[in-house]
Order: C-alpha cells, then structure tokens, then sequence
C-alpha cells in the first residue's frame, strides 16, 4: 500500500508497509501512481503524453524513472506486500496480564467549571470525591505486583483537578519513590493540570517530580476564557498564565506540554497556538474536544475544512521558525522515522483496559478515563485485580486488524486503530473508528510527514 | 537525473525481527488527555536490528 500527496511544495510517497517515505518529482509521482495497476508500456506512454511538452522529460529520463522505481520495490521500500496481519494480536498476547500505566484519578472534583468537559466539571457523571492516600498507596502496588518485568511504569495524575488533591498526590510520589528500586522500578509520573492553585511548593515538586507536566490553556484569552470559567463564571485565563510561565521557567528543559482544547468556538486554532508561542511556550499541544455530537462545543462538518487548513498552516510555521532558529514543538507532529516503534507496537493498539487502566477515586478499575463512570466497562478493583474478564478481552482483541475500517487506511501503522472510547461513542463499539477524527489524524500526519522532511532535506532539494 | 530521494526510516519489516519488548510507553490516543499516538513515540528496546 503506498500513499501519495502533494503539500507544503513538496511530492511525498509513503510506502506504509515498510515505513518508506519518499520525496519525488512530478514525473516520478505520476508514474509510482499508475504503476501497479498498469504494464511498464503503459506507464511510460501515458506518462510520456503528460509531459509532452516539457523538453526534461525525455523518454530517456522516464526509463530511468521507471528503473528507479522496479529498484526500490525490489528493494521493498515501494509497493511492500501487508503480512502484518497475523502478528496483530502478539503484543498483547505476550504481554498479557502485564500493567505497565496507571491513571490515577486522584480528585474527581474540579475548582474550574468548563461546559466542555469530557468528564463532567471532573465528577464522571457521579459524585465528587477525592483519593485515599491508602487507596492511592494500593494502586500502585497493585502496579508495581503486575507489571511483570516492564522497568517504567507510568502514572498520571488526572482529576478533575488534582491538585486538589495534592498531599495525597506527595505522599503517593513518595510512596512510590520508596519502593521502586527494591522493585527494580522506575516510575515516570505526569501531572495534568489547570493551574489554578501552582504555587511555588507545587513548582518545586513537579519540577522534581514529575516526567512530564501538562499544563492546560487553551490559547486566546477570549477563547480560554470562553469556556475556562469558576463556578462564578470568572475566567481563568489572568490567573494561569504567569504560574504557567513560572513553572516553564523552572522546569529547566524537562518536559511539559501547554495543551489546548479547540471546539467550534475556535476551529481557527492557530492563532491560539501563536498566542502559546507570544506568552514564551514552546512545547506545545492543541486537541479537538471531546464531547457528544449534540453540545454546542462540538466541531461541526462545517469546522472540517478550516481545521485541516489550520494543520497545513502550522506545519508551515513551524518549518520556518525552525529555519529561522525559533523553533517549537507541536506534539501531535513529533514523530522519529528513524526510532520510532516497531511493527508490534504498531499494530497492536492502544493498552487500554490491559496495559493501561484508569483507577476512580475509590479504586475500581475501567479501562481508560473515558470509561469512567460507565459502570458497564468497570473491570475491577485495585484489591481484587480484573473480575470483568469479558469487557478486558473485547479490549484485547483491540488491534489494527480488528477494525473493518482501519484495514485499508493508509494511517493505520502511523495511529494503530486508535482510540477505542471516541470509537464507542461514535459507533457503539470499540472496534468501530471515530471518522471525524481520523480525518484530522491523517491531515496531521501528512503534516508531521513533512516537517520531518524538511527537517532532512532543508533546503537541498 | 534522480527522481526519487529516500528519508532515511527505520524497516518496520525488519523491525519485526527483534520486536516487540513492550519497554515503550503506553500510547494513549485519547485527545482528552494529550492524545499520544504510536507515532510520535520513541522505541526503548535496547536490542533493536541495527541497519
């Protein structure tokens, strides 16, 4: 299967199989276009009429266009055959059992009132609450006694908001810091958060603490604004932003991301990603909503168009501020071609309900976030490990070859079918796809695609 | 004249041959949280093919 499309000036071939990617001219484009479907005769001839009259496309040149190509199939970086698909469940079935991340969700309540919330102002359509440290404590033993012989084990701290939590939140990091190297651990934990109570006790332990810190802003005052509100309905945005910017500040280069949600409010999204930029972030993260079809945040068909130019845009903007020497990051564009997963990863989908699973505030176990609050989906509890062995296998069997959809997308070894709570709520399975999204996740790709060739090729070519 | 150049990436064939230790992190695809797909992940398997 190959993939081919045109942007930013630029013919890129992807042979998905292999993970080739390839830049070419217009004659090359045209012809690694026809040439499964056609013989060589035919493929030179109609290749030849195209370019009748540019005196550079000589028949000579299409011959050794044509060799070019017959090289790298042979060499099976063009055209590679899929045989993936028997491998599909190998991850997992060799992993299984193993728990390697844990999302703890340490308050579900929230000190801000965003109508957007996936997760009901932080109360997963139940009842506010906050983690036991004792439950906290169970959790990640009960992480640490399944992880087999995986080495990190990640932890979130997710809310709501938990720094609301945040004594539990430092007694639990230490907790954890005591045990792992009699465990033979190493705990990465990430704290999400909406920054409303950073203060510098909270700077100086993520700043130790945490691998990674997320950090929510959702761009534009007028649009964070919009939707990031107290329960008196002030925004949030003057009261977050210089504890963000002190927390970056310290944080000394470890990793952070400023993330932002965009909704029907803003599908103009890249000017929030400037206002990132303006206030001094550089590592920096931008999601569509997540919310029912029906709730005025929702992007709309109408959205699609603006929001795929939006992408083009910003992989512009980023090519040339890191030519210019001002480089960012956008992480929905980072991608290694070089050291990225490998084909099991690949295929195997994401480790919801197995490899990952979300604890509640009293230590029962779903397989993600999303699911929390959806007592269909519980699969146990932190005492007594997965009881619901019937909703763990459907998430199991998860893969790249278990979704109809996914078969012939040319995306699928670049997102491994996925996400399995926005396939439930768009189709009422977890093997179906959520479409709209998977529009945005290719445009991203085909963008992340080329900031890695230009990265390469700069200027060369 | 050369038609076509080549980025240098890593053989997902190939990389089924030593494959699949499970070291990387969990990929998270949820855009709730910070949607982490498999693509922008790093490989941790120590005992990767060498090209």
């Amino acid at each position: 299967m190959t993939h081919q499309y045109k942007l930013g000036g630029r013919n890129i071939v992807l042979d998905v199989c292999s993970g080739a990617v390839h830049v070419v001219d217009d004659a090359a484009y045209d012809m690694i276009a026809l040439f499964e479907a056609h013989p060589k005769a035919e493929v030179l001839r109609m290749t030849a009429e195209k370019y009748a009259g540019d005196p550079e496309v000589t028949a000579d040149e299409l011959e050794e266009c044509y060799s070019q190509i017959e090289a790298l199939r042979d060499a099976g970086a063009l055209f590679t055959p899929d045989t993936f698909e028997p491998m599909a469940g190998d991850l997992k079935a060799k992993t299984a059992g193993v728990v390697k991340a844990l999302c703890l969700h340490v308050a579900h309540t929230c000190n801000l009132n965003c109508s957007y919330c996936f997760a009901s102002q932080g109360k997963y359509h139940g009842e506010r609450a906050v983690m036991s440290f004792e439950v906290g404590k169970r959790a990640l033993d009960f992480l640490v006694e399944n992880s087999g012989t995986r080495r990190n084990l990640e932890v979130d701290f997710f809310g709501g908001e938990p720094l609301l939590n945040f004594d539990v939140v430092k007694q639990l990091v230490a907790y954890a810091r005591g045990i792992e190297k009699d465990a033979k651990k190493n705990f990465r934990f990430t704290l999400t958060t909406n920054g409303m109570l950073i203060d510098d006790d909270v700077i100086d332990f993520a700043n130790r603490e945490m691998h990674n810190v997320v950090l929510s802003l959702d761009g534009r005052k007028e649009i964070h604004d919009r939707f990031r509100v107290d329960y008196a309905g002030r925004g949030s945005w003057d009261t977050i932003v210089p504890k963000f910017q002190k927390l970056v500040e310290a944080r000394g280069g470890k990793n952070y991301y400023i993330r932002g949600t965009f909704t029907h409010a803003n599908p103009d999204f890249l000017r929030d990603i400037e206002t990132m930029l303006d206030l001094g972030f550089t590592e920096l993260s931008m999601e569509p909503v997540v919310c029912a079809a029906d709730d005025p945040s929702a992007l709309t068909q109408d959205d699609l168009p603006v929001v795929l130019r939006q992408y083009e845009e910003l992989a512009d903007l980023m090519i040339r501020r890191r030519k210019a020497g001002k480089p960012f990051t956008f992480y929905h564009y980072m991608i290694d071609l070089t050291a990225g997963p490998c084909i099991y990863k690949r295929i195997s989908g994401c480790g919801s309900g197995t490899e990952y699973m979300a604890v509640t505030p009293w230590g029962d176990l779903y397989p993600c976030h999303q699911f929390v609050g959806d007592e269909a989906f519980r699969l146990g509890d932190i005492w007594h490990g997965v009881t619901n062995t019937a909703v763990q296998s459907e998430f199991a069997a998860c893969n790249v070859y278990a979704r109809p959809d996914c078969r012939d997308c040319w995306a699928k070894l670049y997102c491994s079918g996925g996400c399995a709570a926005n396939a439930y709520h768009a189709t009422g399975s977890v093997r179906g796809v959520y479409k709209y999204g998977c529009e945005l996740f290719r445009k991203r790709m085909e963008c992340a695609i080329l900031a890695a060739v230009e990265a390469e090729l700069g200027d060369d070519a | 004249m050369k038609h076509i150049q080549t980025i240098k990436t890593r053989n997902l064939c190939e990389s089924a041959k030593n494959g699949g230790c499970g070291e990387c992190q969990t990929s998270c695809q949820s855009a709730c949280k910070t949607s982490c797909g498999i693509a922008n992940q790093a490989c941790e398997n120590t005992q990767k093919e060498t090209k």
